[in-house]
């Protein structure tokens, strides 16, 4: 029921995903193509959008609470509704329905879902992977 | 609510200590957020609870007493829902210390009920992980049921009992089901939980994965998405429409306590005053009689007369909040409390607010920033509380035209009241902003909230809901407002002249003239100046305090208090009047809590004070604009 360990490295973005945000942070960066830049964010997340968890850019506490609320990194997360203007949005993740701010929503960092259908019922029972 | 605020360090445990009998067990009921704690709470206890605070804290104890079936009795401590045992805000440190049984004067529990979301169970299996390490005896309760069978999920309680090594039960709280297996563990042995394999607790991705694996060893099926939490979703968190239900909720629910509850509240008037003509006529007149008549009943009677409107109050908070919707509103309003600085945490505390600030400013406890919180503590006594319902009511009964004002839905007394709640609302916004801008100045922390599935909200817990505000009501117009009412009388009557001099050469009148120099330029006269020094104590004894006073002066003796109150006050003075106390501080317990809650008089003074002076520049300027 669950798909045991994928690679561990850092898999390179698909083409089209988060390309406006990667965009813009390279014509920040210049020349220096840190790989920071190009991880996505939940920002970039549209409603029905689904992504997995890479890490958190948080001070230990917050990213804590945010795990107990589900957002381990591993697990897969999808874009739901949001309230007028796209901020907060809420995250399906974990089974739960949780909604983030656009500036915390800014330092989850995500990465594409290899096996992601759009719009296929979220997985409440996922065993995050470890990395 | 706030009777114990003025003295936390009043030994309530001891007290409890006495009551109960020696041999009475203690269990705690642990549970994260959104699991259906308090239901069961209330369904295990019923009506022998209580609520008071944790001694030295602000957090709240409930506890209550489960009857057993064969007679015996156990008293449950109902801790505040945690994620984890990782103890960081004020509630998880009470709930880890009395777990430990290192908070004084709470015992140790000999026994837990751990309750989880079976429809969430991976995630709130990892709880289960710090909680089994305690090593007390331990009944897992997955909640919820009926929604797991109805979702098509479900699950093998033998073998996930044998994972965790303790029993597990299945149960419906709201519905009752399965209730009876608690009270079995209760009544039972309690053995302790048998040694399992636990994961690192410090560990977050660790416990997930433990509680991943645990479900799936026990054939743990989730159930689908909930199919009707997303229908509703897509409309009430719709861009155009979802604004618009949430200022429709807002304006229905306002115009319905005011439309229907006028009739219930005429009702009870009527009654009132037919029995006070009645009492008069029975009893021989004299001077108690005039006490009872005059004094108690026209005064607490006056005040009475508004329980069915703070009812109905109270019935719409409670149904916006067991229906899930107050999450929803609270996603909406984000946007504007981010505005003003404010976290949306900052909403649920403002919106309790409007029933009272008392409770309001406790629920502050769980916004973990200190400055975002002294914010919304000294903001929230400006939403529009239920305390100052029945004093808009009378007024605007009383001077605003029964007149169309936006087609036939929304008249003139309604919109008065709207706008009444939206001075207080704004006046709210502008002080957070000033707040937030200087002196509360502070980095924002991350803002989460947890969308719960709709439900239909249970007749049963609406019901303990609304008899606990009646209590409270009952309590306070048996307490505080009868004894400023019969201090009133009292000084009404002294130096005592047998009813030849008028009540203005009182103790009360003279108290009255003395302060109305200084209400003058607001529209008052000397008897609004006495109800506004008695409302000092809480808002609404203003109305006992006018009902007490017309009654003994001989020009609106047979008068009603709206009649009374029009040959009192022009037209221009209501409206002052009434943003007087959209503004002013007038509750002692909201004082008290603030101190408390804040550690000293310093912020309760200053909030007294511009809020003081916030009002009378107020209703200054009403008076003169209105002429």
């Amino acid at each position: 029921m669950e798909k045991k360990t994928r690679s561990q490295n850092v898999r390179p973005l698909d083409k089209d995903f988060g390309r406006a945000h990667t965009k813009t942070m390279l014509q920040l960066s210049g020349n220096k193509k840190s790989p920071e830049a190009l991880l996505a964010s939940l920002v970039d997340l549209r409603k029905g959008d689904a992504a997995i968890l890479d890490r958190i850019d948080m001070p230990t506490e917050d990213a804590r609470r945010l795990m107990e609320l589900g957002f381990v990194p591993g697990t897969r997360i999808t874009a739901g509704n949001s309230a007028p203007g796209g901020d907060p949005r809420v995250f399906q993740v974990d089974g739960s329905e949780i909604a983030l701010r656009r500036d915390t929503a800014r330092r989850l960092k995500v990465r594409p879902d290899k096996h992601a259908k759009p719009d296929e019922p979220h997985k409440p029972l996922r065993t995050p992977r470890i990395a | 609510m706030s009777d114990c605020s003025s003295c936390h360090g009043c030994g309530s445990a001891a007290v409890a200590e006495l009551l109960r009998p020696a041999a009475v067990r203690t269990v705690a009921l642990v549970g994260p957020p959104n699991s259906g704690k308090t239901t069961l709470f209330n369904r295990l206890t019923g009506l022998r609870q209580k609520v008071a605070n944790f001694p030295g804290v602000t957090v709240e104890q409930h506890t209550g007493i489960a009857e057993l079936p064969d007679g015996r009795a156990v008293s449950i401590v109902d801790l505040p829902g945690i994620y984890s045992l990782n103890p960081r805000s004020e509630d998880e440190q009470v709930a880890y210390d009395v777990l430990h049984g290192t908070r004084a004067g709470t015992a140790k529990p000999e026994a837990i009920l751990l309750v989880l979301d079976s429809t969430n169970l991976a995630r709130h299996l990892m709880l289960a992980a710090p909680i089994l390490a305690l090593g007390l005896p331990t009944l897992i309760i997955l909640n919820m049921a009926d929604d797991l069978r109805n979702r098509g999920g479900k699950l093998d309680l033998r073998k996930l009992s044998h994972e965790l090594g303790a029993p597990v039960t299945l149960i419906s709280a709201r519905a009752g089901e399965g209730v009876d297996e608690v009270f079995d563990f209760l009544a039972g042995a309690m053995a302790k939980p048998l040694p399992t394999l636990l994961p690192m607790l410090h560990d977050v991705p660790k416990c997930r994965e433990w509680a991943g694996v645990v479900g799936s060893k026990a054939g743990y099926l989730p159930p689908i998405a909930p199919k009707w939490t997303r229908r509703l979703d897509a409309v009430f968190l719709h861009p155009v429409a979802g604004p618009l239900l949430f200022l429709f909720v807002v304006v229905g629910v306002i115009r319905t306590i005011f439309m229907a509850a006028l009739p219930l509240s005429n009702a009870a008037q009527m009654a009132i005053a037919i029995s006070g003509k009645w009492i008069a006529a029975t009893l021989p007149p004299s001077l108690p009689t005039s006490l009872i008549v005059d004094g108690v009943w026209k005064g607490v009677g006056s005040v009475l007369v508004f329980l069915p409107q703070v009812l109905l109050l109270f019935l719409f908070i409670g149904i916006l909040e067991d229906s899930g919707y107050l999450a929803r509103a609270a996603l909406i309003a984000d946007r504007t409390m981010a505005r003003v600085g404010l976290q949306g945490k900052s909403f649920i505390p403002l919106l309790s607010a409007y029933g009272c600030a008392v409770p309001a400013i406790l629920a502050t406890r769980t916004i973990e920033n200190k400055r975002d919180r002294i914010a919304t503590i000294l903001i929230a006594p400006f939403m529009t509380c239920s305390a100052r319902l029945p004093v808009y009511a009378l007024l605007i009964a009383a001077f605003i035209p029964d007149r169309h004002f936006i087609g036939s839905v929304i008249t003139a007394q309604v919109a008065a009241l709207l706008g009444l709640y939206l001075i207080g609302f704004l006046a709210a916004v502008v002080t957070a902003r000033l707040l937030k801008s200087s002196v509360l100045k502070s980095a924002q922390a991350p803002f989460l909230l947890e969308m719960p599935s709709y439900r239909w909200p249970t007749v049963r817990s609406l019901g303990l809901r609304l008899l606990d505000r009646a209590k409270v009501f009952l309590q306070r117009a048996g307490t505080v407002i009868l004894l400023v009412t019969v201090v009133l009388w009292v000084m009404a009557h002294v130096p005592y002249s047998g009813g030849k001099e008028p009540i203005e050469h009182s103790l009360a009148g003279t108290m009255g003239r003395t302060i109305e120099p200084l209400i003058k330029p607001l529209g008052f006269n000397w008897k609004i100046g006495i109800g506004l020094i008695t409302s000092l104590a809480a808002r609404e004894t203003i109305i006992s305090t006018l009902g007490t006073i017309y009654g003994m002066d001989p020009d609106s003796h047979g008068l009603d208090l709206q009649k009374a109150l029009r040959q009192d006050l022009t037209p221009g003075g209501a409206v002052a009047l009434l943003i007087f106390f959209a503004f002013a501080m007038q509750c002692m317990s909201t004082v008290a809590v603030v101190r408390r809650e804040t550690g000293g008089w310093k912020w309760p003074i200053l909030q007294f004070a511009y809020m003081g002076v916030l009002a009378y520049v107020g209703a200054f300027i009403a008076f003169h604009a209105i002429g």
